[in-house]
């Protein structure tokens, strides 16, 4: 039984994600398709929203895997600062701006969802203005990386702002919510059964969250692959200079 | 400790243009706004007490980038990174340095431009609580972020963006505490929240800091 460090090492990992990669892909996309359309086709609309419910079908999904999102690349930058895994810090830049589209996503559905339900694209209410403020915590990230030119260099920086945005982030969520009692309803999935919706949206829409985590595993193992081989080109491209 | 503190003083007040810029900028944002909004003294006394928040958080953020990169263009940064004195603890300085040449001046100008913004009266005694309570974490936060970005050229831009998300509880808190300070009603919770915020950013801050300066100038 291998060690999970052993994927610190690059031609491991690559090894390994070259044999994940189809299947995660291939399951994700068929998740996503059932759930998707099984959400927008095969289920009733409900009695007060009408048709205009759908959306949570990508809503939802797209919302978790924000939060997810930036949870992984905190985990993935403190094995980084700790350990020192190359592979690790890698992820880590490849997952942020798969969690920026996430964030752009739940946001534009939610304002689409938002104008005929409450009258408005925008409200400043907590869970509205929280995205936002994650919103920017991912560009920062992102312009933080793009901005260093020695990888190693930025790997640091930006596990440090990670870390320490994760803490901000968090007082952030719970200081708007304190600022200002809002629109948004209340939690559509929580494990007690009380609070759930109906059975009849809860399938779908868990096929879609299942989906959408596919997905984000897709994309970051196949951005981490584009990094890892543009590490090594650069490395090639560095020995030739030295050669030439 | 205290000599790097008041050279950093000496030098923000004799070299120019980081001191009184902060305070220039701030007049100018509160005068232009009664231009924007119109000058009914109602709409002013509403809207003053997130102006003031607003402007003396700008002015603070526009001067965060000189709290390294001097030091770091001359190359005294380097020096102090291999003085006896642990990094932390410069850091720590730099930033209470700033907020002594920025933060403590915006708080004293502040209740002369709540006047020119029509704030009702029991708001100035807020005002002065409320910044000088919160602007150390403005500081604090802003020298993480100059720590973050004080290799890179022009890293300025860079600077707010990364600042300004962290910015926002601080904001929130202050505002709320004025507003509620203003309206009569119970300050005690949002006022202990913004403390709260100000020991935790001065206790953290000053390591992850040091940290990132570390990393820059390895």
């Amino acid at each position: 039984m291998s060690s999970f460090w052993e994927y610190a090492n690059p031609k491991k990992f690559m090894q390994t994600s070259a044999w994940m990669l189809p299947g995660v892909s291939l399951a994700a996309g068929v998740c996503l398709v059932v759930g998707l359309v099984w959400g927008f086709f095969f289920t009733p609309d409900d009695f007060r929203q009408g048709s205009t419910v759908k959306i949570i079908y990508l809503h939802v999904p797209s919302a978790l895997m924000a939060i997810n999102a930036w949870l992984m690349m905190l985990v993935a930058s403190l094995i980084w600062i700790i350990r020192r895994h190359h592979v690790s810090a890698l992820a880590a830049r490849a997952a942020a701006p798969v969690g920026l589209v996430m964030t752009l996503i739940a946001l534009a559905t939610g304002a689409i969802w938002g104008e005929p339900m409450w009258g408005t694209y925008w409200a400043w209410d907590p869970r509205l203005t929280s995205f936002l403020i994650l919103f920017l915590f991912y560009l920062g990230y992102i312009a933080l990386w793009a901005a260093i030119d020695n990888p190693d260099t930025a790997a640091d920086l930006t596990g440090v702002l990670c870390l320490v945005g994760s803490i901000f982030a968090l007082l952030s969520r719970y200081a708007v919510n304190f600022w200002n009692q809002g629109l948004h309803q209340g939690a559509s999935l929580s494990l007690d059964k009380e609070e759930n919706i109906s059975n009849v949206f809860f399938f779908p829409l868990l096929v879609c969250i299942l989906g959408f985590v596919l997905l984000f595993v897709a994309l970051v193992l196949l951005r981490t692959r584009t990094e890892i081989r543009s590490r090594r080109l650069q490395a090639l491209l560095a020995r030739e200079r030295l050669d030439a | 400790m205290i000599a790097l503190l008041l050279r950093d003083l000496k030098l923000a007040i004799r070299s120019g243009g980081g001191f009184g810029l902060g305070l220039a900028f701030f007049l100018i944002l509160t005068v232009l706004v009664p231009f924007g909004v119109g000058p009914e003294s109602s709409t002013l006394s509403r809207i003053a007490p997130g102006i003031l928040w607003v402007g003396a958080l700008l002015a603070c953020l526009l001067s965060l980038d000189r709290i390294f990169a001097l030091d770091y263009e001359d190359g005294s940064l380097d020096l102090l990174a291999t003085a006896p004195l642990p990094l932390e603890g410069m850091t720590a300085m730099k930033a209470l340095a700033h907020w002594l040449t920025t933060g403590l001046p915006l708080t004293l100008v502040a209740p002369l431009l709540g006047v020119l913004l029509n704030l009702p009266a029991p708001g100035y005694q807020w005002l002065l609580i409320t910044l000088a309570i919160g602007t150390p974490a403005l500081s604090f936060i802003g020298a993480f972020g100059a720590a973050l970005t004080v290799g890179l050229k022009r890293g300025g831009l860079l600077l707010s963006l990364l600042v300004l998300p962290l910015y926002v509880p601080t904001l929130i808190f202050g505002a709320e505490t004025l507003r509620r300070g203003i309206d009569g009603q119970a300050t005690t919770t949002p006022l202990l929240l913004l403390a709260g915020i100000t020991l935790g950013a001065v206790a953290i801050l000053p390591f992850a800091a040091a940290a990132a300066i570390r990393i820059n100038i390895r």
